[in-house]
């Protein structure tokens, strides 16, 4: 979006990529940097865990090399089911990046699906907002939930294309459509994701942003797929600032019919 | 003194501080965060905050994720 200035504002913080990237499943610590890289992002995602007693101390941290100062670093807090578990690994996340305060909150319902737990996600989303957090909040894409969210004062709202991991692209178009029509925060698909086309999809339809990670970290060549979905966001991106044409029943030549020969 | 890190009982000498845990655990100069019984210990306080027996520490880092 060189040429364009539309900025992507998540808390009144202006970014020129609208793909968020994870940092999860890639096979090295090169290959997280070459893929990030790649793909443009600004906003990255990482995880909180606890450090092994007795791992090998010259690993590099994933933070010495997905810098706070040239990332905008966004701690998840993937693999809690409790609303409590989420609230505290925000707390450790902001204490680890020096009071920094954008988190992506996901509390999952089971191992099966990952899918959202809406009880424990709104009980985390109201603990969180009160403690000052910038709440970024994976959600199901259910319309009602996702105002209900935004009315609570999460900073943006993002809901599944489809399973986290699965890349089955965005099996509910209506139901994003809806969210985006009654939003008046940032709505971003964040999962579901496969190849770049389910990227441009949902930046088609005017998401303000797609976050993904296993559609580059699990592709065959994760560097370039990090390219591709670059393209994908920016392509999809421009043609919804353009406006597509209307679609029509029966043909219409590009060519005059005029001065045809014979 | 026992207490648990991360789930593990971890000994170490009484009057120990998360300085000193910190240090036992070769993660001196790392980014990390810690919490004692489910608290927040700021980074400014680990040299004074004395560990008490069968306090639950937890350390943490940053790791790839989506």
């Amino acid at each position: 979006m060189s040429q364009l200035n539309d900025p992507l504002v998540i808390a009144g913080v202006e970014y020129q990529s609208r793909l968020l990237v994870g940092t999860g499943k890639y096979k090295d610590m090169d290959e997280t940097r070459a893929a990030i890289e790649a793909s443009g992002a600004e906003i990255v995602t990482v995880a909180v865990r606890r450090t092994n007693i007795g791992q090998n101390p010259d690993e590099p941290n994933l933070l010495d090399i997905i810098t706070p100062d040239k990332y905008t670093i966004l701690p998840n807090t993937a693999g809690c089911y409790t609303a409590d578990d989420a609230v505290r690994t925000c707390r450790l996340a902001r204490e680890l990046l020096d009071g920094h305060d954008l988190v992506k909150l996901e509390v999952l319902g089971d191992q099966k699906t990952l899918y959202p737990n809406i009880v424990e996600t709104i009980k985390a989303a109201e603990t969180l907002v009160k403690d000052g957090f910038k709440v970024m909040v994976y959600t199901n894409d259910d319309p009602i939930v996702a105002k209900q969210l935004e009315e609570m004062g999460c900073v943006a709202v993002m809901p599944l294309g489809s399973l986290i991991g699965s890349g089955l692209g965005i099996l509910n178009p209506h139901n994003i459509r809806l969210i985006m029509e009654a939003a008046t925060v940032p709505i971003l698909v964040d999962a579901g994701v496969g190849t770049a086309s389910d990227a441009a999809i949902a930046m088609e339809m005017g998401c303000e942003g797609v976050l993904m990670n296993t559609a580059i970290a699990a592709a065959g060549n994760p560097i370039l797929m990090a390219s591709a979905m670059r393209k994908a966001i920016e392509a999809g991106r421009e043609a919804y600032l353009a406006g597509r044409m209307p679609r029509k029943k029966y043909a219409s030549a590009s060519s005059p019919l005029d001065g045809v020969i014979g | 003194m026992q207490f648990y890190v991360n789930g593990e009982p971890t000994t170490l000498d009484d009057h120990a501080s998360l300085a000193d845990l910190v240090t036992s655990m070769d993660l001196v100069g790392k980014r990390i965060a810690i919490e004692v019984n489910q608290e927040i210990i700021p980074r400014s306080q680990h040299a004074e905050y004395r560990i008490q027996a069968d306090d639950h520490v937890e350390v943490v880092h940053a790791i790839g994720g989506g």
